[in-house]
């Protein structure tokens, strides 16, 4: 049943090798070797523009002494090497703010992704009209803007007129009170509210399987998760990359939820998050110089997350 | 492979302007000295805060306006009112952009110290002493615009917290409005034992200014020094005892803190509007918010009594300023309409219109006779007030719910109150140092 995986990576040396001989062997076309950067130039300018530019700024504002007074003429910007970054690898609270942080994410990720292939899986193999009603609900989740999310499971969770408290007999039960159930309330949310994408991306790629595949499978007996094991998930792996990277992205950097539910960062800030904290500091606080060190290093968290995933996953002889 | 030969051309043309876009390369710090000139004609620009019912304001600053307009022909106003939540966004996008930035802004009080770090509040010192009615203000009040001993503005109106209690429930029980803070205490205790649907007094754990009181009453102070150089006061032994006072408020005798920890100022108002509460410590500004919830007609006010009885727990002078920017070209205009907008004839019809207590003595005096409500207000600006430090640092410290954090760390039983306040004091000193 692992079948499928082996042929791709069987084929892979022969296809390197033929790439090597088109540059080395046959002759050099008219536009040489400018010709792709050229068609590349103005993906390039705009990423540089959309990308590039604003992380430079970015990187070179936290090397900086850059608060509101500096912004608005009353004291000079200085240079601050490295000051920034010390400042706040000193602060306690950013390292048990990234901990938290790392650790919900990780818990939103699989949370989403279960939920949302476990839903695909379903989509498949119920009939046309709880299809369109899980899809329409699906999407009506998609659609909620997150602030307005948030605010109505606050409301559904509220302590003295939530019905959720009423329906499972809580009485006046705090959800935001104790830290991990705060957590795990935001959690709930984030997964609602980033699940359909998952399930829609996946339910897609699903449709795409050749009948026949699940077909054997079926007529070899295969329970649902084995099927779902053995034959989806390694001819779904690049949908799933993706949609594991975009939400590793996503949950990581989850700000309105946490804002919201926990009134920016729950009871003396057990529920920070690392996004809301470089809020309070660069924002709240006027602190940009510091917020954007917070910012680099998401920045770079996020990038050495993405690579190593990436890399594993060549390791296995997958290509993106 | 028909474009190479042309495409080069404008993609250097297009990439030369990318190029020369990005040479900006520095973050952007704007002007934000003084302009220098000082025009007698044109457009002033001003900005006050949007009010929830704001138009009583606008008729008592169109009279304002109207008498400018008067004395000062070929010169004109136009005044903005700009929404609360966003003012910190559109004050500092105005210092930031000194040729889109108004003339004359109204600020709320605490913010004070921190702009003028900014570079944005101009230095009015001479003019304010030179300013008959000035002599008459508070001294609280002139403290709230004052900076390394220079004046930055002038007060606009105050505003001060005092203890609301439901006449109701008090009478049903047969209890007395609470005569020091130990009293309060125990009879909050029994409110809530004898009817526990309520809350004895509704507490909050981010709900700074109304715990301050109680650390001050007991002789505590946020942080002591001046003129640039703080030093934390909440690690001192009467600082803690007064942040054991507050937050032994937390508990099911109580405000249960899974319910209370995480309320604000606004809960502990929408607590006791909505008949949650038999107490809460509320400002005059909150008149209108109890007025229309359900317990309209069954509430009475008191001043916040102190530690000892027959005194008053001092009160956190809130309140908003009005100051001319730096970047004006029309200072002179500027501080004259400053001057009217803030003056004892403004005040007095100010507070008719909307309630906002005069920053004048005398004034206020007066508006206590014709207005009986806020008597309990005046009694508690008349005991003597306290400010949160006039340093830069304190936006930090406030932004970054350094106190907030504190009181919730006790009410969860997280931390004990020394270890609570130590932990708060460094956090504050780390602030204070940072900013010099």
């Amino acid at each position: 049943m692992t079948a499928p995986a082996t042929p791709v990576a069987a084929d892979r040396p022969p296809v390197r090798a033929a790439r090597g001989g088109a540059v080395h062997g046959t002759p050099r076309r008219r536009g040489g070797r400018a010709t792709p950067w050229i068609y590349l130039a103005p993906a390039l300018v705009v990423l540089g523009g959309l990308l590039v530019y604003p992380v430079y700024q970015l990187g070179l504002i936290s090397f900086l002494e850059y608060t509101q007074a500096q912004v608005s003429g009353g004291e000079p910007t200085t240079f601050q090497g490295l000051g920034n970054y010390a400042t706040l690898f000193r602060d306690e609270e950013f390292w048990r703010v990234l901990l938290a942080t790392l650790l919900f994410a990780a818990a939103c990720v699989l949370g989403t992704l279960a939920v949302g292939c476990a839903l695909a899986v379903l989509l498949t193999r119920v009939r046309a009209l709880p299809r369109l009603a899980l899809m329409l609900a699906g999407l009506g989740a998609w659609a909620t803007p997150a602030v307005t999310g948030s605010t109505v499971w606050l409301l559904l969770f509220d302590a003295d007129f939530g019905p959720v408290n009423r329906v499972l007999g809580l009485g006046d039960h705090s959800w935001t009170y104790g830290r991990y159930s705060a957590f795990l309330f935001v959690l709930l949310e984030v997964v609602w509210c980033s699940f359909p994408f998952v399930m829609v991306t996946v339910y897609a790629g699903i449709r795409a399987v050749p009948a026949e595949v699940l077909e054997a499978a079926a007529l070899d007996g295969a329970s649902p998760w084995r099927v779902w094991r053995s034959v989806l998930a390694p001819m779904l792996r690049p949908i799933l990359v993706v949609v594991t990277i975009q939400s590793v992205i996503w949950d990581f950097k989850v700000f309105t939820q946490i804002y919201v539910m926990t009134g920016g960062g729950g009871i003396a800030g057990q529920n920070l998050v690392l996004n809301v904290y470089a809020y309070q500091k660069a924002f709240a606080s006027s602190q940009y110089s510091l917020g954007a060190a917070i910012g680099v290093v998401m920045l770079l968290i996020l990038l050495a997350v993405t690579l190593v995933y990436l890399r594993l996953l060549r390791r296995q002889g997958e290509e993106l | 492979m028909k474009l190479p030969a042309r495409l080069p051309a404008r993609l250097a043309v297009f990439l030369a302007a990318a190029a020369l876009s990005a040479t900006a390369c520095a973050p952007q710090t704007s002007g934000g000295s003084a302009s220098g000139a000082d025009e007698k004609t044109g457009t002033l620009r001003v900005w006050l805060f949007q009010e929830v019912n704001n138009r009583p304001k606008e008729k008592v600053v169109d009279s304002v306006l109207a008498g400018f307009r008067k004395d000062h022909k070929g010169a004109d106003v136009s005044v903005e009112y700009i929404p609360v939540e966003t003012r910190a966004e559109r004050i500092k996008a105005a210092f930031n952009d000194p040729k889109s930035a108004p003339d004359v802004i109204e600020f709320g009080n605490t913010d004070t110290a921190g702009y003028v770090k900014d570079g944005g509040l101009a230095d009015v010192t001479a003019d304010f002493d030179a300013w008959n009615e000035a002599k008459d203000a508070d001294p609280t009040a002139r403290q709230s615009v004052t900076v390394d001993g220079k004046v930055y503005g002038a007060p606009y109106f105050v505003g001060v917290r005092a203890l609301y209690y439901r006449t109701d429930v008090f009478g049903d029980l047969g209890l007395k409005p609470p005569a020091t803070l130990g009293e309060l205490a125990a009879t909050a205790r029994e409110v809530r034992s004898a009817r526990p649907d309520l809350y004895g007094i509704a507490v909050g754990g981010a709900y700074t200014y109304g715990a301050l009181p109680f650390l001050w009453a007991h002789g505590g102070a946020l942080a002591t020094g001046k003129d640039g150089s703080y030093a934390s006061g909440l690690d001192t032994p009467a600082a803690r005892k007064g942040i054991q006072a507050y937050t032994s408020l937390f508990g099911d005798d109580n405000c249960p803190a899974a319910k209370c920890a995480g309320m604000g100022g606004n809960d502990t108002v929408t607590a006791f509007a909505s008949g949650k509460a038999a107490m809460a410590i509320a400002g005059d500004f909150s008149h209108q918010a109890v007025e229309s919830g359900s317990v309209k007609g069954k509430y009475a006010v008191v001043p916040l009594p102190g530690a000892k009885a027959g005194t008053i727990a001092p009160a956190f002078a809130g309140g908003n300023n009005i100051g001319v920017l730096k970047g004006t070209s029309h200072r002179t205009l500027a501080v004259d309409l400053m001057k009217r907008l803030a003056a004892k004839k403004t005040q007095g019809e100010l507070f008719d219109a909307m309630g906002f207590l005069p920053t004048f003595t005398d004034v206020r005096q007066q508006a206590a006779e014709r207005e009986p409500f806020v008597k309990p207000f005046v009694q508690t600006l008349a005991s003597g007030t306290e400010f949160v430090p006039a340093s830069p640092a304190w936006a930090q410290i406030d932004a970054s719910l350094v106190l907030p954090t504190m009181y919730q760390e006790i009410v969860s039983g997280r931390k004990d109150v020394a270890t609570a306040s130590e932990d708060a004091a460094k956090k504050m000193n780390d602030a204070f140092g940072s900013v010099g």
